[in-house]
């Protein structure tokens, strides 16, 4: 699976266990809008550094949030660890 | 103890500060605006007998209703106790017993409590004309509920005056509306609504569950001056791109540990607005605030004679000034040691010539601004069949700065995933969310102190 996909696949298995409605994904939803609450984003990346091994949050130099689901993909793949 | 009744009270009560605003004092709440101080919306709670000997439960799903029923309590009950919106029905009634409630205002919605037999209830209803401005009868004794570790939650007891007492006036000739995403009867809400308030401002309350999409727009029509709210409230927020609409004069973070990531995100979305956070507890009052845009506070604080003097003692930072709690309600033991200081159990480090916060020395969680005690989830864990012994720490987040992670030792030759499925499902039916562990990490073994204590770990 590649990095989108598995964003994709990280979000939907938070909204169940949350109990929240998805709203339906695109690149350029506004992440705010997509269903997850607060809580649900800190789920999402904690089990996101769990499957993947790193956090962007905790090692990018200059932190400006990722607003659209397109943005929060290029923030996880501008991390990767070389 | 109850409050005298003959002596002047040396305050303005609530209603007063709201009447005399300049601007006219407004609140704006999902529902609708109120002009808190004219006829047609004023509000007069039914049970007016609810006088100095009253002690008052507060207990509503609303907080709009909240604030309409502290404007009118504040200054003629004598107590008043204020239930967070997660309080349960027992802990209620629990509390109701112990504190000698004789009155009890709850919005209808809410279910759960039993009729107690000679306790009334308030309602609030429109009145047909002004609501009297009358000067207070007492000196209103607020109590709020601190996170304790385990077994039942502890009342602090607060006066007006130790709630106000870090609120300056604000500054300048223009109306001032104060937004918060903070709910307004937990400590940090409550500091701000009463900021609000008693500084003739109006205020913006969020609702529960409310998309902070839809409370960002409701803040720019009512063109928001002053916002606050948690580092995780903010790193939320800045996730919206409407964020940068508003235009604030002044951004305040408080409730949580402020790192540099989120001033330097806000300083960055709000160039040449003012950013301040903010250190208090419910125990010890505001304590200060930092304005310099850096985390943290100048080591040179310390040790500082001053209304508030801090010092660090076993790692942890202790307070002494006028603004602390006098003491827990009912009998729950001294706040303050011999000097007079609080122990905040706010873990503490000193880097060069900045002190930072370095977490809780209980082992609490914060997670997002609610508290978690790690001893209630891994009560939970461990009535799960096959558990032999688990232990609850925090998990660093960026987003709420902690979640709640679990180390779990299972019985000998039991299946593991099978009962990592089986502890979630008990943790998510008895505890809500934020509580429920985000990871389980199965151990041989976990550490004991030599008293036979359990080992705390700090993030």
């Amino acid at each position: 699976m590649n990095l989108h996909d598995i964003i994709i696949s990280e979000i939907a298995t938070v909204a169940k266990e949350q109990g929240k409605t998805l709203n339906p994904l695109s690149d350029d939803m506004a992440l705010a809008a997509c269903g997850l609450d607060s809580l649900g984003f800190a789920i999402l990346v904690a089990n996101l550094e769990d499957k993947l091994g790193f956090d962007p949050f905790a090692t990018a130099e200059d932190v400006r949030y990722p607003q659209t689901l397109g943005d929060l993909v290029r923030f996880y793949h501008d991390a990767v660890p070389a | 103890m109850r409050q005298a009744t003959a002596a002047p009270v040396p305050r303005m009560s609530l209603r007063q500060h709201v009447a005399g605003a300049a601007h006219g004092a407004q609140l704006f709440a999902a529902a609708g605006r109120i002009d808190l101080g004219t006829a047609a919306h004023s509000s007069w709670l039914t049970g007016a007998d609810a006088g100095p000997d009253a002690t008052v439960l507060l207990r509503t799903r609303d907080q709009h209703d909240f604030a309409l029923a502290l404007l009118e309590l504040d200054g003629r009950a004598g107590r008043l106790i204020i239930c967070p919106p997660d309080l349960t029905a027992a802990q209620a009634a629990a509390v109701m017993a112990q504190h000698g409630v004789t009155h009890v205002f709850d919005d209808a919605t809410m279910e759960g409590l039993t009729p107690v037999d000679g306790v009334r209830r308030l309602a609030l209803r429109a009145l047909p004309q002004q609501a009297d401005v009358t000067a207070p009868a007492c000196d209103t004794q607020w109590l709020m509920f601190t996170s304790g570790t385990s077994g039942p939650p502890k009342l602090v007891a607060h006066s007006f005056a130790g709630l106000t007492g870090a609120i300056t006036p604000l500054a300048g000739a223009d109306a001032v509306v104060w937004g918060t995403f903070y709910d307004v009867r937990r400590y940090g809400g409550l500091q701000m609504l009463l900021r609000a308030l008693t500084g003739g401002g109006s205020m913006v309350l969020s609702q529960t569950g409310e998309p902070v999409a839809a409370f960002i727009a409701r803040l720019r029509e009512a063109g928001v001056t002053h916002l606050a709210g948690t580092p995780s409230h903010w790193r939320q927020a800045l996730m919206c791109p409407d964020l940068t609409t508003l235009k604030p004069r002044y951004l305040r973070l408080s409730g949580e540990i402020v790192d540099q990531s989120v001033l330097d995100a806000l300083r960055g979305a709000f160039p040449g607005v003012m950013i301040g956070h903010a250190f208090a507890s419910t125990e010890a009052g505001v304590a200060f605030e930092v304005n310099d845009g850096l985390a943290g506070f100048p080591a040179a604080w310390l040790d500082m004679p001053g209304k508030v003097e801090m010092r660090v003692r076993h790692g942890t930072l202790h307070l002494r000034s006028g603004r602390t709690a006098s003491a827990y309600a009912g009998g729950g033991g001294a706040l303050h040691d011999d000097d007079g200081f609080v122990d905040t159990g706010d873990l503490v480090q000193q880097r060069g010539d900045r002190v930072y916060f370095a977490g809780r020395a209980s082992g609490i969680i914060n997670v997002g601004g609610a508290k978690v005690a790690p001893e209630e989830v891994e009560a939970v864990i461990n009535g799960v069949a096959q558990v032999h012994q688990s232990r609850v720490h925090a998990r660093r987040n960026p987003m709420t700065g902690s979640l709640v992670a679990a180390e779990i030792v299972a019985l000998p030759g039991c299946d593991e995933a099978a009962l990592r499925a089986e502890i979630l499902q008990a943790c998510r039916a008895a505890l809500p969310a934020y509580k429920v562990p985000v990871s389980l990490t199965f151990v041989a073994a976990l550490p004991m102190s030599a008293g036979g204590k359990l080992e705390r770990r700090h993030a």
